[in-house]
């Protein structure tokens, strides 16, 4: 019997296939006697080799899919299943004490994570993580439970979890996965913009799909609409064959776009750039056709390790970018760090209301000569092309002018020191604090430009936190508050002959294009996968129409009304 | 038996990725190798064992090599501690 369900669609596309659990089982490990401790010792000694085997495969692959980075989560956790001292241990104890090797991996493991978990240092309570991971695959082995592991599937699946890590989606095998659903998350969450970037069809947030379908089960998953089907009849798989179709043929007419310029009907030009995280995303840009990156989050740099990255690791790294963009302009966003995302070895103090509190530029100029670092970085690597710093979390112009002078005064160091510096660097500020956003007048004349990122704009100009699931009903980005803000924003930068872009989630949305090109944005910032059917909406759209749509928009009373004459217009 | 005597520099003390890739060039080796901080010593070749150890900045370790390439394990593993983690 056909079963219909419904989530929050995540990534555009349709699955149809057997749904794959994903889930750790428990095992239970009691205190058992052996009766031929050498006999316990070979499955040990089999299983830790087993589990090696397992681990140089998924090494080995995403190394070759994903590179280094992620492929180091794999060498620490062979380094684990290697150590000396973890399996010597496990080894005496089967030998002295007769007693099953899982049940004395357990306790030697259980010892380690206890006493790793206890130390003050994130980076020891993450290997405290890798050792419950290794002992996990070890223990599988050894009762010869079948490793629902990611990369265990050699058929074409639709993966459910609870939710998606970064260590499971590290290990996730485009080629095997249809598409995902997870019980928790939003479209914001870190699996839905994993699945975006993917291109795999993916619905978050259902709640308990897990206990609702087994392994197995036939499955289909609308990452379009959010909808899910368990045991679909004949006639429904029809239906949603046809979507599938459908989807697939406006992927391939989208793909015609990549080397195209972003044009409207009426022959409004406006710029599509990319937002990304690491140079490891600069495929994705490249493919997708991006006119720019309006967007370089630099925090990933300073996150996942223990001190802070040295001028030239991050010179290479925004070179890197720059010289792939070949003059394309590239935005890169000094160290937005503090809310939500910690740098432990920065020991900052825990505040009531982080999101008000010590965060991004704040610390930056306080930091100084943390700052002064990328500071430097930044303008060595604009040599090598088109870059642009842009400043976040700026509230008044003192802010902005300590931070330009601190600009200028490695600017003179550097050419003092005889280092070649780009000309003419271009400097902006990301508006996202109301205050900005209001006096966006006086702000036009002291920078090149204005980036507006909506996540935060919206969640402070409707005092509603986007994390907190009670208030996501007031996290509303088609307020017509905000949308007056944004067109502030946009208004007072013509006026000085300045541009004004977007780096927030809004600016790739469907119903969001529309009202941003007739209130004038320039350049549109989003995720790399959603460029080209942005390019794509963007060339049947009139910008006349489009100028009258958003006048209406500003008098709308609520973001209701607003999504609904977007709707009817499109 | 090669022994020697290092203080640990690095911000980070015994923790981190150098921690990481001392054990890894300790592996490479037959020689029995050791380490020893404050009166507790651990193999070398452990990566649980060295960070149980708990070293930081400033920390003193004494490392011990034993076996048929004891001498090119201790260069190696001097080499590496000077490079990345202290003298």
């Amino acid at each position: 019997m056909a079963e219909h369900i419904q989530g929050i669609a995540a990534s555009d596309g349709v699955a149809i296939g057997k749904a794959f659990l994903l889930e750790q089982p428990e095992l239970d490990i009691q205190k058992e006697t052996v009766a031929n401790a050498e006999d316990e010792l070979e499955n040990f000694q089999a299983a830790v080799a087993n589990a090696g085997k397992e681990l140089e495969a998924i090494r080995a692959k995403t190394l070759e899919q994903q590179g280094e980075e992620n492929a180091e989560i794999f060498s620490a956790h062979l380094l684990v299943l290697e150590d000396p001292e973890m399996l010597g241990a496990v080894e005496t104890k089967v030998k002295d004490e007769h007693i099953t090797a899982s049940y004395a991996l357990h306790e030697v493991s259980s010892m380690y994570i206890d006493m790793f978990e206890n130390m003050d240092n994130e980076y020891m309570r993450e290997r405290a993580a890798d050792i419950k991971d290794v002992s996990q695959r070890i223990l599988m082995h050894l009762a010869g439970v079948e490793n629902t592991s990611l990369t265990a599937t050699d058929e074409e699946v639709i993966i459910l979890s609870h939710d998606l890590t970064p260590s499971d989606t590290a290990q996730l095998d485009r080629q095997y996965t249809l598409g995902f659903v997870t019980n928790i998350g939003g479209r914001t969450s870190h699996s839905a913009i994993m699945a975006r970037s993917l291109e795999i069809p993916a619905v978050v947030g259902t709640k308990d799909m897990t206990s609702r379908v087994q392994s197995g089960d036939l499955l289909i998953v609308d990452g379009g609409t959010g909808e899910l089907v368990i045991d679909p009849d004949e006639a429904t798989m029809d239906t949603y064959r046809e979507r599938q179709r459908e989807h697939e043929a406006k992927k391939e007419a989208q793909k015609k776009l990549v080397g195209e310029p972003s044009i409207s009907a009426d022959g409004q030009r406006v710029e599509l750039a990319a937002n990304i995280g690491t140079p490891n995303d600069m495929k994705g840009v490249l493919e997708n056709g991006a006119e720019g990156i309006g967007l370089y989050r630099t925090e990933f740099l300073y996150m996942g390790r223990d001190s802070l990255p040295e001028e030239d690791e991050q010179f290479e790294a925004y070179r890197s970018v720059v010289e792939k963009m070949n003059g394309a302009p590239v935005v890169i966003r000094t160290l937005d760090i503090g809310g939500d995302k910690e740098l432990p070895y920065l020991d900052l103090p825990e505040e009531l209301n982080p999101f008000l509190g010590f965060r991004a530029l704040r610390l930056c100029l306080e930091n100084t000569e943390m700052f002064r670092t990328q500071l430097r970085a930044l303008l060595r690597a604009s040599n090598y092309g088109n870059l642009k710093i842009m400043f976040p979390m700026v509230a008044t112009l003192e802010e902005l002018r300590s931070a330009k002078a601190l600009l200028q005064e490695e600017k003179s160091r550097l050419h003092e020191e005889g280092a070649a510096v780009g000309e003419a660097v271009e400097v902006g500020i990301m508006v996202e604090i109301p205050s900005t956003a209001v006096a966006a007048t006086q702000f036009a004349k002291e920078v090149d430009f204005f980036s507006i990122g909506t996540n935060d704009l919206v969640q402070y100009t409707l005092a509603a936190d986007r994390m907190s699931e009670r208030v996501a009903h007031l996290y509303q980005p088609y307020h017509p508050a905000v949308l007056q803000l944004i067109k502030n924003v946009i208004d007072a930068s013509h006026a000085e002959g300045k541009w004004t872009g977007m780096c927030g989630e809004m600016a790739g949305e469907t119903t969001a294009i529309p009202l941003l090109l007739g209130l004038g944005l320039d350049e549109f910032s989003m995720s790399a996968s959603s460029i080209l059917p942005a390019r794509s909406q963007l060339a049947t759209l009139n910008v006349t129409v489009a100028r009258e749509l958003a006048e209406r928009a500003l008098t709308c009373g609520t973001a209701d009304e607003v999504e609904k004459i977007v709707h009817e217009h499109v | 038996m090669e022994q020697k005597t290092f203080t640990i520099t690095a911000e980070t003390g015994l923790h981190a990725r150098p921690a990481t890739q001392l054990v890894n060039k300790a592996g490479q080796f037959s020689s029995e190798i050791n380490i020893e901080s404050r009166g507790k010593s651990v193999n070398l070749k452990s990566i649980m064992g060295v960070m149980s150890l708990g070293v930081g900045k400033g920390g003193e370790v004494i490392i011990t090599a034993d076996g048929n390439d004891e001498k090119e394990a201790m260069e190696a593993i001097t080499n590496q501690i000077q490079e990345e983690l202290g003298e």
